[in-house]
C-alpha cells in the first residue's frame, strides 16, 4: 500500500532533529534507514503526522573509538557495523550478530541504532546491547542523557526515548581479552524473525569461566539477561556437563509469549537448549 | 512537494514528490523503469531490489526523497544500452528464471553480491541471495546462475 499522507523534515543536525520533534508533537516519528518505520507505514499500522529523517545527519553516522568502548552514531547501518575493523575486533558479539540480521539489502539501510530504539523483542541487535551493557546517548530538548541498557528497554516497542527526543548513539564497551562469543538463532526460515536468539560472551582461563554474559531475544518484552545462568558458570569449569546445567535456568523469571510459531514452553525450552550451545561455542568447546 | 534528483541508470533525473512516495513508485511512475517490479507488501520478496551508490536496496523500503542525490541502477541499468549484462545473460543460458517476476531483483541483488565477493561459494550464495524470493522454487539455477556469472566475470578481467 501507499503510506498515508505526512510531512517531512530531512534534519541537518541533531539539533534541528529535537527542534522537529518539538514542533511536531506526539504524532512525529524519526526515520533512521527505515527497515522497520516504513513497512509499518506503509501497512498502515501507524500514520505519524511527520517524519523527521535522521539518516543523514553526520554525527550519527561514524564510530568512535573511546578507548575502553566503541561509540556507535544511531545511523550507522548494520552492514557498516559487521564491517567496521574496530567493531569486529573488540566487540566481535556484536559484528557477528549484525551478520545475521535479515538480509544485505536490509543490512544496508538498517541500523542498530534503530533496531534498539524500534526495540521489537524480536529484534537480535538489543539483545547483544543488553548482554554488553551497553549505554544510549538521547538527545532532547533539555539536552543529553545517557541511558544504560537495562534501563533503555521498557516493553514491546518502548524505549526510554521520548515522543520528543532522538538516539544519538551507542556506547559499547569493549570486551577485552580472552572472550569467546556466539549468537544462537532459532528462526523458521531464512530471513525470518528470531522465535529465540541467545547472544553469549564467555571468558575463561585454564579450563575455568571467568565471565559470561548472556542475554536472550523474544524470551519477553524486552532484552533479558540470563543472570542465574551467568552466575552458575562463573568459577566452574567450561565442559559441556556444566554448561548444560548452569543452562537449565536459562528461561527462568522470563515471559515468552505464546502465538502460531511457538508456544511459550517450547520457547523455554529452545532457550535453554540455545543457551547451552552458544555458551559452548563462546567457550570453544 | 519535495525537489528530488539522483543519477538513474547513468541519466540525472529529478522531479517533485510527495515525501511519502517509495522510491519503487518514483522509478516505476515517475520515471517509467517498469523492470522494477513490486512484489509484496512486507519487504520480505527482494523482487524490487535496486543498486544504491552500488549497495543493493529494497526500492519498496525507502522513500523517494531519501535516494536524493544518490546514484541508482535498476535492472534496466545493468548491461549495455539495450543489451543485457553479464549476469543477465547467465540467468538465461543456466535457465535461472520461470516466471520471472523476481529475477529483476535476484540479478540486482546478485550484482551486489559479487561487487563484493567476486568467487563465492554455494553457501555465499545462497546466503547472499536469500532475501530475495523466487517462488517458482528456481534456486537451484539460480546458483548456478551466479556462478556461471561469476567466473564469466573473473575471466573478462
Amino acid at each position: 500500500m501507499i503510506p498515508s499522507a505526512f510531512d517531512y523534515v530531512r534534519a541537518g543536525t541533531v539539533d534541528e532533529a529535537v527542534a522537529a520533534l518539538v514542533a511536531g508533537g506526539e504524532d512525529a516519528k524519526v526515520l533512521g534507514g527505515g527497515q522497520s518505520l516504513i513497512p509499518v507505514l506503509r501497512l498502515r499500522l501507524n500514520n505519524p503526522s511527520l517524519i523527521v529523517d535522521v539518516s543523514t545527519v553526520d554525527e550519527m553516522r561514524s564510530i568512535v573509538d573511546e578507548g575502553s568502548s566503541l561509540l556507535i552514531g544511531a545511523a550507522v547501518t548494520t552492514d557498516a557495523v559487521m564491517k567496521d575493523a574496530g567493531v569486529q575486533a573488540d566487540i566481535p558479539l556484536l559484528a557477528i550478530t549484525a551478520a545475521t540480521v535479515a538480509d544485505r539489502a536490509i543490512r544496508h539501510r538498517g541500523t542498530f541504532g534503530g533496531s534498539c530504539a524500534h526495540a521489537d523483542p524480536a529484534g537480535d541487535l538489543p539483545t547483544v546491547a543488553q548482554a554488553l551493557d551497553a549505554e544510549f546517548v538521547i538527545a532532547g530538548p533539555g539536552g543529553r542523557r545517557t541511558v544504560a541498557a537495562k534501563d533503555f528497554f521498557l516493553d514491546f516497542f518502548t524505549t526510554a526515548v521520548g515522543p520528543d527526543e532522538v538516539l544519538v548513539a551507542v556506547r559499547v564497551p569493549k570486551l577485552g581479552a580472552g572472550w569467546g562469543v556466539n549468537y544462537q538463532k532459532f528462526q523458521r526460515t531464512a530471513q525470518a524473525w528470531a522465535i529465540v536468539g541467545v547472544a553469549a560472551a564467555v571468558k575463561t582461563e585454564g579450563g575455568t569461566i571467568t565471565g559470561a554474559r548472556i542475554a536472550l531475544t523474544n524470551m519477553g518484552a524486552t532484552p533479558i539477561r540470563a543472570s542465574s545462568v551467568e552466575a552458575a558458570l562463573i568459577g566452574g569449569p567450561a565442559t559441556i556437563e556444566a554448561i548444560k546445567a548452569a543452562s537449565a535456568s536459562a528461561a527462568d523469571g522470563t515471559k515468552p509469549t505464546s502465538d502460531t510459531h511457538a508456544t511459550a514452553d517450547f520457547r523455554s525450552h529452545l532457550a535453554r537448549v540455545h543457551t547451552a550451545r552458544a555458551v559452548a561455542k563462546a567457550a570453544g568447546i | 512537494m519535495m525537489h528530488i534528483s539522483a543519477t538513474v541508470n547513468g541519466t540525472h533525473r529529478m522531479g517533485e514528490v510527495e515525501p511519502r512516495l517509495l522510491l519503487v513508485h518514483w522509478l516505476r511512475e515517475n520515471l517509467g523503469l517498469v523492470g522494477t517490479p513490486i512484489g509484496c507488501d512486507t519487504s520480505n520478496c527482494g523482487a524490487c531490489t535496486v543498486l544504491l551508490d552500488g549497495q543493493s536496496v529494497k526500492s519498496c523500503n525507502m522513500l523517494a526523497v531519501q535516494a536524493d542525490g544518490s546514484n541508482i541502477t535498476t535492472i534496466q541499468g545493468l548491461g549495455p544500452e539495450g543489451e543485457m549484462g553479464t549476469i543477465q545473460k547467465a540467468f538465461k543460458e543456466c535457465h535461472g528464471l520461470q516466471c520471472g517476476y523476481c529475477t529483476p531483483g535476484m540479478v540486482t541483488a546478485a550484482a551486489d553480491l559479487l561487487a563484493e565477493n567476486p568467487d563465492p561459494t554455494e553457501e555465499e550464495i545462497r546466503e547472499g541471495l536469500h532475501g530475495n524470493l523466487c517462488r517458482c522454487t528456481g534456486y537451484h539455477n539460480i546458483v548456478k546462475s551466479v556462478q556461471l556469472a561469476a567466473a564469466e566475470m573473473r575471466g573478462a578481467k
